[in-house]
């Protein structure tokens, strides 16, 4: 799941950059929020840490939940089933039993049944985008899939891959970064959220989506619907019997947590500051 | 057929699996010591726990930034009541049948925690709708169930309990708002008091007295109507100004020469006075939950501030006397969850519970009015000020003690509730 040149990438993110939602309401079970965060509501705090071995980081006791652009995913899913665009939404996760729960959520949200595909122990501590992806690919094609939306990335591992690769295995158009999508007819206008600004594209389908953070608001799963959703069907598979194999390709040397930051010094003037800059060999 | 993939892999949304030898044999002992403990337990359902969720992210995403401003203006919370409504947080007591989802007290209880939580000036307003219902709940009949709580399901309405007179609080037994059998119609004449959501609800539920004779006792000389708030002759007095939970609406109503059809008495006449005390064995804990989450939130937002305020070079959390007053806090909170989830248990498993929820909404009106005066000390100065967040708790708590039974009515039924027992 990170290649050790990723793994320096990674820690830090969790310890320096903070949580990504640019202020909107990150909810507690953001795993990856720090003491940095930027939102004022009380919210429970957890630290992530290395696990003594440096094999990855400790999961015991951290709440999981969907992933927040997930979240955004299944919301444009069902809004377009609201407006009558598609028939049918059908929410997919892989992993343990546990992730149950969290298509559960989904169908509390408003999708229409849940597919869980099973992986556990060792798999599940190895399973990455490329198996994600090659999963995805195959379930797509057996359920004849129209449409698939993702979230831009996961915010613990921050691959950013899994949309890319499964529309690369399928051979579909792909829409990422989507802040805004559109069907017409049977092309996708996407506008996505590029480093430069906005790119509008407009794609066939079936394609591939992933949702960036401003393309919705995820609702929040009503009372009744959360009653209703016991009742819809989550079907189990495993992904031997689509075909695929979950063998890693990827070995995790280390995993490290970012140096400590060093205290910093103050400086009276100017000239000060641009000494003490040549003297660290920054200018 | 047209449909979308829309969740992706699971590596944050599942606990990671562990198959470890030692840690089997662990959970093999554990399920030997369950079965040995038999039915107890204080485990949630998931349903329980996403329904917590819901109302616990609804309270501190939009109960919460909302409610300082709802107290200063007392402007009735409205918006807010509808997005509750529009969740399923509002009404859980409505049977299925009526459009409502049936849910027990326990989970009701769970809902109003969290929503207290946020404002209990918003939470009372809610709970004011269950305390209504409740008499039509336990009493009505098919035809007045499917009217006035289809209704309720149907729309974000709400709808009020008047039976608190400014001459009779306490004593129920004592109130004159008199009712007249005339015909096929019942005429009204009095004065009701302090009514949560008395101006703003759509049907109220109405005790009065039917049989002035002395001799008659009290359980027969009391009956409960449903009255429609547009009813000629109901008169919502003027919103009155408290201490606290202000946005909540509450006024005297007067009735004069008010007209209700005899379709509209509960069960019958003469029923009211146990219509009205068996709606509290089931309204009771509600209240109680929402003491408790008054004394988390004071608990938690003290906390917080004692890990950032720093006092003779230490984090002030790190002084005992501090910690010692935050211990004590977190013991209350948490034996008020514990009495209060006792009895809204009891009472759904079909026991009479009054033993057990009048302990808990007097243990859990006592604590929250102790953790938010501590919690206002801890803030120190501070505290004090409007700009802060716990003097609106403490001015909030205060009413825990008086409404729905006060403090010491709850320990007059405790305490024969007691020797009753004991006497047996």
């Amino acid at each position: 799941m990170h290649r050790s040149s990723e793994v320096k990438h990674v820690a830090s993110y969790l310890n320096t950059r903070g949580c990504e939602c640019f202020g909107q309401p990150c909810e507690s079970h953001c795993p990856v929020l720090t003491d940095r965060t930027i939102h004022v509501q009380l919210k429970t705090f957890i630290k992530i840490r290395v696990k003594p071995d440096r094999t990855g980081v400790v999961t015991d006791g951290v709440k999981h939940s969907m992933n927040p652009f997930c979240e955004i995913a299944v919301e444009e899913a069902i809004k377009l089933k609201e407006k009558k665009l598609v028939k049918e939404v059908v929410a997919v996760s892989c992993g343990p039993q546990q992730v149950q729960e969290t298509i559960r959520t989904a169908l509390a949200m408003g999708a229409d049944r849940g597919i869980h595909v099973e992986v556990s122990g060792k798999d599940y501590e190895t399973l990455g985008p490329l198996q994600v992806s090659k999963i995805f690919a195959a379930l797509a094609k057996k359920e004849q899939a129209d449409l698939i939306i993702l979230g831009k990335q996961a915010i613990d591992d921050d691959c950013n891959q899994t949309g890319q690769m499964t529309a690369a295995l399928l051979d579909w158009p792909q829409g990422t970064f989507a802040s805004e999508m559109t069907l017409e007819a049977d092309k996708l206008k996407v506008v996505r959220e590029v480093d430069g600004g906005l790119e509008t594209i407009k794609i066939k389908l079936p394609a591939v989506v992933t949702a960036d953070l401003r393309l919705n608001t995820p609702r929040y799963a009503t009372l009744p619907n959360i009653m209703k959703a016991k009742k819809k069907k989550i079907a189990n598979v495993k992904p031997a019997d689509l075909g695929v194999d979950v063998c890693s390709r990827l070995e995790v040397l280390k995993v490290d947590e970012p140096p400590q930051r060093q205290a910093g010094v103050k400086v009276e003037t100017v000239d000060d500051l641009v000494g003490k800059l040549k003297e660290a060999g920054r200018v | 057929m047209i449909f979308n993939k829309v969740l992706r892999a699971g590596f944050q949304a599942g606990l990671r699996f562990q198959s470890t030898g030692p840690q089997a044999s662990a959970r093999a002992a554990t399920a030997a010591l369950k079965e040995s403990l038999g039915g107890f337990s204080f485990e949630l359902t998931d349903q329980q726990k996403e329904f917590q969720e819901v109302a616990r992210k609804f309270a501190r995403e939009e109960i919460v930034p909302a409610a300082l401003s709802y107290d200063k203006s007392g402007e009735y919370p409205f918006p807010l009541i509808k997005r509750a409504w529009d969740l399923g947080l509002i009404n859980g007591h409505i049977p299925e049948d009526c459009g409502g989802m049936g849910l027990g007290i326990f989970d009701s209880c769970l809902i109003t925690e969290e929503l207290a939580f946020g404002c209990t000036g918003v939470q009372t307003a809610i709970e004011a709708n269950s305390l209504g219902q409740m008499p039509v709940i336990i009493a009505g009949n098919d035809a007045q169930k499917k009217k006035y709580l289809g209704r309720m399901a149907e729309e974000p309405l709400m709808c009020a309990y008047c039976v608190t007179e400014p001459g009779a609080g306490s004593d129920v037994a004592g109130i004159k708002t008199r009712a007249v059998k005339k015909g096929d119609e019942y005429v009204v004449n009095g004065q009701k008091m302090w009514i949560t959501n008395g101006g703003k609800a759509n049907w109220y539920f109405l005790l009065a007295l039917t049989d002035p004779d002395p001799k008659c006792p009290t359980s027969r000389a009391f009956t409960g109507f449903i009255v429609e708030a547009d009813t000629p002759g109901v008169q919502p007095g003027r919103k009155e100004l408290n201490m606290g939970q202000r946005c909540s609406d509450t006024r005297g109503i007067t009735f004069e020469d008010v007209r209700i059809p005899k379709e509209n008495v509960l069960i019958g006449e003469g029923a009211g006075f146990k219509i009205a005390m068996g709606a509290f064995d089931k309204t009771r804990p509600p209240v109680a939950a929402g003491a408790t989450g008054l004394a988390q939130r004071a608990l938690e937002e003290a906390t917080k501030y004692a890990l950032e305020r720093k006092t003779f070079g230490k984090f002030i959390a790190e002084h005992q006397a501090v910690s010692f007053l935050l211990a004590e806090m977190a013991m209350k909170v948490e034996l008020a969850r514990m009495a209060y989830q006792r009895a809204a248990w009891e009472v759904d498993q079909g026991r009479r519970n009054t033993y057990y929820a009048s302990i808990a909404k007097a243990f859990a009106g006592d604590i929250a009015n102790q953790c938010a005066a501590d919690a206002v000390q801890i803030f120190g100065g501070n505290g004090f000020n409007s700009e802060y967040p716990v003097e609106k708790l403490m001015r909030d708590a205060k009413i825990y003690q008086i409404y729905e039974g006060t403090a010491q009515i709850q320990r007059l039924i405790i305490s024969r509730e007691h020797l009753g027992k004991f006497k047996q």
